[in-house]
């Protein structure tokens, strides 16, 4: 083997970082596991794998610090470790097409997650039987929705992303005749009539309903039986002053109505909607049990879907195991609720969602062919094989070919 | 005598294995048998009576084995007809194993008379069942993670008495209602109505067949099901008849009734379901027959073998060890395929199956490894596998039937037999090479039989086994990435489970990684392997341990402690690992490695 030339990446082509890497990662992939307990997994998702450093905080202050790299930083570097090590390396033979195509797939597969923490929305759609729908909800994000209903035919909808809301800077939007000032915004929050809690304080409400009801922010909840209720106070106003300040909040079931300038608006804090170029109509819902237990057998959404273009228009049935893609979007039946009378499908929209598929297929061959070879080594170093042979395959694989230190 | 004896091993292995595969004769002038093999429906499936009888002891006690107050022992059948149709003599049956001194106490037991008893009859239980209600409403509401070990001890306890309750009112009406005399009267009949309301709302099993096999389960009916549909027009189904004429047959002890009654009630059900009759026929069989237990005290027998090959005979102890190795396996094998059979699934469905199918895997490549090397040593971690996963699937087998149904998320036998499988491979040959660097490590430091040889064949079976484990644990957690893709919209959730199982491929990676740059000899190849049995072990059991996300299927308490000890002895064995080599007993390894 030749000298390997000295190149300025010596760090980066190191097997020794490989290995350190890959023990970095199983400290954070447990402890991120551990987390979980306590943070559910979307927290744990956010702080341990899609964030280039795992932040702690100085006890009793909060004050945070880096204290782990992320998932982004590990999953960088290794990228960078695999590029390089090839780069100047390794050598292209025949017997290392194994570790060839196993290092190219887990490259695309770092990127193929990394793609999707980025790319991935998680929606879901709540249909009632015989409802139809064409928007799915996020999870996890709220937006303010104002809608101008004054026109008798057609309504105009300002949807305000809720972080916006917590970034409390006054939004002015070209269709709306007044500013919208956040006020408060809390994450979660319990509501209570001022019946329930007559010892409140006053409400920061001005107008609608919100006056009468005691806002409480609470902790974030991570159960995942539990749901968040995000919760704020927006005060509406126009170039003669306050229109009144209004509470919103997922937890209303109605949203605020109001009047100004002659034009009519409603005002509600909901979870972010996603329009669909299609409508899906719930035609029935199935949910069977073993017989004498409460153990699911499954459950099954017969749905009918019609396109916009009316291209489409056909019954389907979306059951476990088997999803709908359509539109760029896969359904799933996630759940059920009020008494089997609403199905709950989940709605993923990943543009990456094949590259897992070609990057696994890539490492599983480049393994196979890898270990086949060793596994081929063996036998002929076998007692009983020629001694030629022996000596030949004493140092299986990649022993070989011994990194530069 | 010497030359005979791995033949005479292998011969009294299977002269026991056919011993165990002969149809036990009746006890007394009861035909328990048959009864035992009468098709019921339960927990969503149809079994025989006596998969009924076995797994409630197991659940219940904690073994099958019981005896009377008298100290004669009970058959499964007995002690289930008694809870059917005797409760007073079941009732005091000491049925209910409780391990919590504090759940004692809450019934006054545990001190006096009954100190040191773990089992107790519902008769001995009576009395404080409101307090045990009590105590369970308050434990209720506590997350089952967050519950503490006499929380814990009290919502299974409450489980297992209703379970209890159950299982007595499936067949008879609490009320002592006399059956049998009033079936053609339907005026007399009419009175038990509340009682049949009772076992309608409660019964465990669902005993009565459709009039014709259907494929639809839920036409089995309770037996106070069926009561009620017959109280207006008067006419009883035929099962019920029987059922009502077993019953009184075994309340009066008269055994020749009992056998024309369950006889007359198998040859009305045989013509129409006689397909049933046999999987249930051979499913008592497989009960009695306890392949699983053979197999698992053969694999003792090999180990020990094995282990003495190393210090005496090793030609020929070694090859009892290998045979009988090969026997146990396949036993195993068989039982496992007959398990497939009963169910019409994959191998592996459930943490129980898991356990039989890694012991399964490991044993099978260990065959192989054997016949490359012929040194004992995989005979030895073969069998300690064989045998350490034995003894884990018995304790999980615990907790109820293990042939329970699949819920709906994860009914897909594809995807069972595909992902399931061959992640259960990974985690076998990973134990595996864990397993064989034990052996090194312990027979290095400890003994003077580790020559170069065997160190060196050691060292590359380790090797070839990671790298197997490798491909097969990253094949098997793709495949269930594809899976999650195909049923929750996501390639990869880092859901406890899902983790588990990349910690597994990142560890191989990382003992590949090290060994190919030589970061690693042969003893740090050895101490990467151990730490390997801690990794799988984390992702066998103590994933479900959390009790969050998606595969939280299969806790069991007991199952930590358990844990907590297997990690300190690995821990300790890597301990030992570093000891000095020139130390070791061993003393060909003192030079370079």
């Amino acid at each position: 083997m030749p000298m390997p030339r000295p190149n300025p990446f010596a760090l980066f082509t190191s097997l020794r970082l490989t290995v350190v890497l890959l023990l970095l990662s199983i400290m954070l992939v447990f402890a991120a596991t551990l987390d979980q307990v306590h943070l559910g997994v979307w927290g744990v998702q956010e702080k341990y794998f899609r964030s280039f450093f795992v932040f702690g905080h100085v006890p009793g202050t909060g004050f945070l610090f880096p204290v782990f790299p992320g998932g982004f930083l590990l999953g960088g570097v290794l990228i960078v470790n695999l590029v390089a090590a090839h780069l100047y390396r390794f050598r292209f033979a025949w017997n290392k097409l194994g570790i060839w195509l196993t290092h190219a797939g887990l490259i695309l597969l770092l990127v193929g997650e990394g793609l999707s923490g980025m790319l991935q929305q998680d929606h879901q759609m709540r249909i009632d039987v015989g409802q139809t729908r064409r928007y799915s909800e996020s999870f996890r994000e709220t937006e303010l929705a104002i809608v101008e209903t004054t026109h008798p035919g057609y309504d105009d909808v300002v949807a305000i992303p809720a972080a916006l809301l917590a970034a409390g800077a006054p939004i002015q939007h070209p269709m709306l005749p007044f500013l919208v000032k956040p006020v408060a915004f809390f994450p979660n929050a319990m509501l209570r009539t001022r019946s329930q809690a007559p010892g409140g304080p006053p409400s920061v409400a001005t107008a609608g309903e919100g006056a009468d009801i005691v806002a409480t922010p609470i902790p974030l909840t991570t159960k995942p039986d539990e749901a968040n209720w995000p919760t704020g106070y927006v005060e509406l106003a126009g170039p003669e002053g306050s229109q009144g300040t209004f509470l919103v909040s997922t937890m209303l079931q109605q949203p605020e109505a109001f009047a100004y300038q002659g034009r009519t608006w409603r005002l509600a804090l909901r979870a972010r909607r996603d329009y669909l170029p299609f409508t899906i109509t719930l035609l029935k819902f199935t949910h069977d049990i073993y017989p004498g237990t409460d153990i699911p057998r499954d459950f099954a959404s017969t749905i009918r879907l019609r396109s916009d273009d009316g291209r489409d228009d056909r019954e389907i049935r979306i059951f476990m195991n088997s999803p709908l893609r359509f539109g760029g979007r896969a359904f799933y039946q996630a759940g059920y609720a009020n008494n089997d009378r609403t199905t709950v499908l989940q709605v993923v929209r990943n543009p990456s969602w094949r590259i897992p598929y070609v990057s696994c297929a890539l490492i599983a061959l480049g393994l196979a062919g890898q270990f086949g070879i060793h596994l081929l080594a063996f036998f002929r170093r076998r007692p009983g094989a020629p001694p030629g042979n022996r000596a030949a395959a004493a140092a299986p694989g990649m022993a070989s070919s011994p990194p530069s230190p | 005598m010497r030359r005979y004896m791995a033949s005479g091993a292998l011969v009294l292995a299977l002269v026991w294995i056919g011993s165990t595969l002969v149809p036990r004769g009746n006890p007394g002038a009861f035909d328990l048998a048959s009864f035992g093999r009468l098709p019921v429906l339960a927990d969503g499936r149809i079994k025989p009576m006596d998969t009924v009888a076995r797994t409630s002891l197991l659940m219940l006690q904690g073994r099958q084995r019981l005896a009377a107050a008298d100290g004669r022992a009970l058959t499964p059948e007995e002690w289930l007809l008694d809870v059917l149709f005797r409760p007073e003599v079941a009732d005091a049956y000491r049925i209910f194993r409780i391990d919590n001194s504090e759940v004692l106490s809450l019934f006054g037991l545990g001190a006096g008379e009954s100190a040191g008893q773990v089992r107790f009859s519902f008769a001995q239980l009576q009395s404080g069942l409101p307090e045990l209600d009590r105590q369970a409403q308050l434990a209720g509401p506590v997350d089952a993670a967050a519950r503490t070990s006499f929380q814990r001890a009290v919502v299974e306890l409450r489980e297992h008495l209703e379970y209890y309750g159950r299982l007595k009112y499936s067949l008879q009406t609490p009320d002592g209602f006399d059956l049998s005399a009033v079936l053609d009267d339907p005026g007399r009949l009419a009175a038990g109505r509340p009682g049949f309301e009772t076992m309608e709302a409660f019964s465990l099993l669902r005993a009565i067949p459709p009039p014709a096999p259907s494929a639809r389960l839920d036409e089995w009916q309770s037996m106070g099901r069926s009561l009620l549909r017959a109280l207006p027009a008067g006419a009883v189904d035929r099962p019920v008849r029987f059922y009502a004429a077993i019953g009184r047959a075994w309340k009066a002890g008269q055994a020749a009734d009992f056998n024309a009654a369950v006889g007359a009630y198998r040859a009305d059900l045989s013509p129409r379901f006689a397909p049933l009759l046999r999987r249930c026929s051979l499913e008592s069989l497989f009960n009695q027959a306890e392949p699983f237990f053979t197999s698992l005290v053969l694999y003792v027998a090999a180990f020990l073998l094995a282990v003495a090959s190393w210090l005496k005979w090793p030609a020929e102890l070694g090859r009892a060890a290998f045979r009988l190795m090969t026997v146990a396996f396949l036993l195993a094998t068989a039982g496992i395929v007959a398990r497939m059979w009963l169910e019409g699934r994959p191998p592996v469905t459930n943490l129980y199956s898991s356990a039989l199918f890694i012991g399964w895997g490991s044993v099978a490549l260990c065959l192989v490894l054997e016949r490359l090397n012929r040194n004992a040593v995989a005979s030895s971690a073969g069998s300690l596998i064989g045998f350490g996963t034995l003894v884990i699937a018995h304790n999980l087998s615990l907790s109820g039937d293990t042939l329970e149904m699949m819920r709906a998320v994860l009914d897909s036998n594809f995807w069972l037999s595909t992902h399931v499988v061959t992640v259960t491979t990974g985690y076998a040959s990973t134990f595996l090479a864990g397993f064989l660097a034990i052996i090194y490590i312990v027979r290095g430091v400890f003994s003077r039989t580790l020559d170069r040889p065997t160190a060196d064949s050691l060292a590359g079976m380790v090797y070839g086994i990671v790298c197997f484990a490798t491909l097969f644990s990253f094949v098997g957690t793709v495949l269930g990435g594809i899976w999650a893709d195909q049923s929750w919209g996501r390639f990869w959730g880092w859901d406890p489970k899902e983790n588990g199982a990349l910690i597994i491929v990142l560890w191989n990676a990382v003992i590949l990684h090290c060994r190919w740059g030589g970061l690693v000899r042969q003893r740090g190849l050895m101490c990467l392997a151990v730490f390997g049995n801690i990794v799988t072990a984390w992702s066998w059991f103590g994933t479900n341990m959390l009790g969050v996300g998606l595969h939280s299927y299969g806790f069991t308490n007991a199952a930590f402690q358990g844990l907590v000890a297997f990690v300190a002895l690995q821990l300790a064995v890597i301990g030992v690992a570093a000891i000095p080599r020139a130390k070791w007993r061993s003393a060909a390894l003192a030079g370079p490695a």
